[in-house]
């Protein structure tokens, strides 16, 4: 009995999204298959990696990942510019956490004036990150879409109870927009209509839906990722074709496997490397459900995974 | 591929003779689609009739049981989780080379013996140790499978050598196991089969390619064995990613029995963070044994629990054990909340107290698995059983104060399971999403 290469056809294909600006400028998606199946499918474009870096020095962050960034982390623009120049990133995510009303409460003018010193400091592209506060958000990030008006940035999260404003804000700015919602394969699709119906281009969206870290939870959103993905392939829905994000870097570096000391846990091992495994698997766990583009925080884990995706390739 | 009642009626002797107790032939067949008699029952059945069926009813993916303590691979029958749960773990086997000196094959030996870690209350380890013939001395190869064999009893173990004098030497020490010899290949075929057949052990068979593979394993079934073990020589990423693809595609959707068997994956790396890295994409796509080089304890922690969440029924929510957790130093004036076992809930109301700093009590009552809605809806978390819960557990021991903080999507319940409670205890009525606890905890701090 000869064998016979069982082939898959696809109808859909994932938007193409470019961003950033002149030469530095990056694009995702544009593949018509599910992930790294070469021999049924054309993958123009690597999912990309941006760097996480925030407004506040990173003072929660596990010891192992913090002091990777000690001597830059006190100026987002200086954190910024190593991520650029001295670890090669191609793209930055600036998360403004001290926006958050629990945390340092920083304005909204605070926060343009961190993208402002930001956008200067590198030509790679930006992603803006909110700090979560839906109500906060919308007025963070309307401004600061203001202040990066002219870089093609990813502004986020924009979500169902905030969508609206930092949708015109988008649109206004000329910027590309992350929809998050809460790993649900229907509410997801259900937002991207919303944003749709005000008018934004759905080229322009990435959709994360609602990331987690390997051994909380990470299976629900493997699964509800592989469907999104067959929904837009498969079933050739236009409104679940969007690239998908993976903002992994919070998840995993709250997790106790990411920051307990080996000396509390002898049976987990060294926590260096345990910190960069948690993040590279929780990683290439996205990768392989089919994430576009990630947002992390060790280079090492991103380094593995870089090396990954250059192999599956 | 499962067939139809009616397909299987086609080759029933439709005389309807009630001998295998059915009035027809169809309702026979009918039972036999569902899988709940046996072609047996039919005195009067062709050999032709009963080779097809059986054929049928064999699963698609064979099943294979491996070492001491019976370590199942294959009998897979979907490409994506979310569609039924993935079937057998795959497990992990640590390589060990026979070139290795003593003591640090002692080393490995030891590793392997201490690798079970305990996640979410199922207990997870290294299962196999993979000895390689690199020396090429059947003596020395044979030398470490017993050292192995001796001091790791529990580890089940693949024979790796395709020198069929090495295996001879070596089956002895272990051949009461369920050793799985690798393996055959197209130049030493007869004498592994041999072997394999003479020692009622699995095989592994290893050929370039998927053409290549499917020919030596239909050769190798032809000659008698049926505990086979594939390896294409998938080694980069994306080889592993397109052929066990294609492996299972065949297998499950066409039928194709030649690849219709458990696949082994060598993933080994010099780096061991990317060797991680590897073995989770054999994890996630359809590798039934992965060989690894290093198994340092965070790594097989990493890749341990990967394969638990990728193995977990996703109709089955996931279930964290019921009991009062101490978050932070809390103490007997921190406070206390109550909430729902489904492993999403309690991970994420966990990292949001976490996340406000406030030491807590997180009471997380065994619900069968759902959230706090869901479990309040079916009845489940309700005033009664949460007061029965809260009273028969160590809270009223750990904190002075008698509060209960209560989800607030279940506010309707606070003023009953105040009563409930009775014994001066209050309920507070709590924020209704996670993510608002931080300035909930921090407001009344």
């Amino acid at each position: 009995m000869p064998f016979v290469m069982p082939k898959d056809t696809y109808a859909g294909k994932v938007n193409t999204l470019t961003f950033g600006s002149e030469d530095k400028a990056v694009t995702i998606g544009g593949e018509n298959g599910l992930p790294f199946l070469s021999f049924e499918s054309i993958i123009p474009n690597r999912p990309l990696i941006a760097l996480e870096i925030q407004d506040v020095a990173p003072s929660d962050w596990p010891d192992t990942v913090r002091t990777v960034y000690d001597g830059v982390s006190d100026s987002p623009a200086k954190w910024a510019r190593f991520c650029q120049d001295s670890l090669g990133a191609k793209i930055v995510a600036l998360r403004l956490t001290g926006t958050h009303p629990d945390r340092e409460n920083r304005s909204a003018e605070d926060a343009v004036k961190t993208v402002t010193e930001v956008l200067s400091a590198i030509d790679v592209p930006l992603m803006i990150l909110g700090s979560g506060h839906t109500e906060k958000d919308a007025q963070v990030l309307k401004a600061a879409a203001e202040a990066a008006k002219g870089r093609e940035c990813i502004l986020g999260k924009a979500q169902e109870e905030n969508y609206k404003t930092i949708v015109t804000a988008a649109i206004a700015n000329n910027h590309k927009l992350i929809a998050m919602s809460q790993l649900d394969v229907n509410l997801a699709k259900q937002l991207n209509i919303l944003i749709t119906q005000m008018g934004f281009n759905k080229d322009n969206i990435i959709m994360d839906p609602m990331s987690s870290a390997l051994g909380y939870g990470i299976e629900y959103t493997y699964s509800v990722m592989e469907r999104i993905r067959q929904a837009a392939l498969v079933q050739n829905d236009p409104m679940m074709q969007t690239p998908l994000l993976c903002d992994i870097g919070p998840n995993v570096w709250k997790t106790k496997e990411s920051a307990a000391p080996e000396s509390e846990l002898p049976e987990w091992g060294s926590l260096e490397e345990r910190g960069i495994v948690w993040e590279s698997v929780t990683a290439s766990t996205m990768i392989m459900a089919g994430c576009n583009l990630l947002v992390m925080r060790h280079p090492k884990a991103i380094e593995a995974v870089n090396k990954l995706v250059s192999e599956l390739i | 591929m499962a067939l139809s009642g009616v397909e299987i009626f086609k080759h029933l002797p439709k005389t309807n003779c009630k001998k295998c107790g059915y009035p027809t032939c169809l309702a026979f067949a009918m039972k036999l689609a569902a899988l709940q008699e046996s072609t047996d029952k039919c005195p009067d059945l062709s050999e032709e009739a009963k080779k097809f069926l059986g054929a049928a009813a064999e699963p698609p993916i064979k099943g294979i049981t491996l070492g001491p303590k019976g370590v199942k691979v294959g009998e897979e029958t979907v490409l994506f989780r979310h569609e039924k749960k993935f079937v057998n773990p795959c497990p992990i086997a640590l390589n060990i080379k026979d070139t290795e000196g003593a003591d640090a094959i002692t080393k490995h030996i030891a590793d392997v013996n201490s690798s079970e870690i305990d996640r979410v209350g199922q207990m997870l380890r290294v299962d196999l140790i993979c000895v390689t013939d690199e020396s090429g001395d059947a003596a020395r190869f044979a030398a470490v499978v017993k050292q192995v064999a001796d001091g790791a009893p529990n580890a089940g173990l693949i024979l790796n050598s395709s020198r069929p004098a090495s295996i001879e030497a070596a089956i002895g020490h272990c051949a009461d196991k369920k050793p799985l010899v690798y393996g055959a290949n197209a130049e030493n075929l007869d004498a592994m089969v041999k072997i394999a057949k003479e020692k009622k052990v699995a095989l592994g068979i290893f050929a370039k390619g998927l053409d290549a593979l499917s020919d030596l394993s239909e050769k190798v079934k032809g000659m008698g064995v049926t505990d086979i073990v594939l390896d294409s020589g998938a080694r980069t990423a994306k080889e592993m990613v397109e052929e066990y693809t294609m492996i299972r595609r065949a297998a499950l959707k066409k039928s194709f029995k030649p690849l219709g068997f458990p696949v082994i994956s060598f993933v080994g790396r010099d780096d061991s963070t990317f060797e991680a890295v590897v073995a989770s994409i054999g994890i996630m796509k359809y590798a039934s044994i992965i060989v690894v080089n290093s198994i340092e304890k965070w790594k097989t922690l990493a890749l341990l629990t990967l394969r638990q969440n990728i193995y977990t029924d996703p109709q089955v929510p996931m279930q964290v054990e019921q009991k009062i957790y101490k978050i932070g130093d809390a103490n007997e004036n921190s406070p206390l909340l109550v909430t729902t076992n489904f492993s999403l809930t309690y991970f994420i109301v966990r990292g949001e107290i976490e996340n406000s700093k406030v030491p807590c009590w997180l009471a997380i009552m065994n619900v069968e698995g759902l959230s706090v809605l869901t479990a309040w809806a079916a009845g489940k978390f309700v005033a009664g059983s949460i007061a029965n819960f809260i009273k028969d557990s160590e809270a009223p021991k750990l904190v002075a104060k008698k509060e209960l903080i209560l989800p607030g999507y279940v506010s309707v319940l606070s003023g009953s399971l105040e009563d409930k409670l009775g014994d001066g205890w209050k309920v507070v009525v709590g924020p209704r999403e996670a993510n608002q606890l931080p300035a909930f905890l921090k407001g009344r701090a």
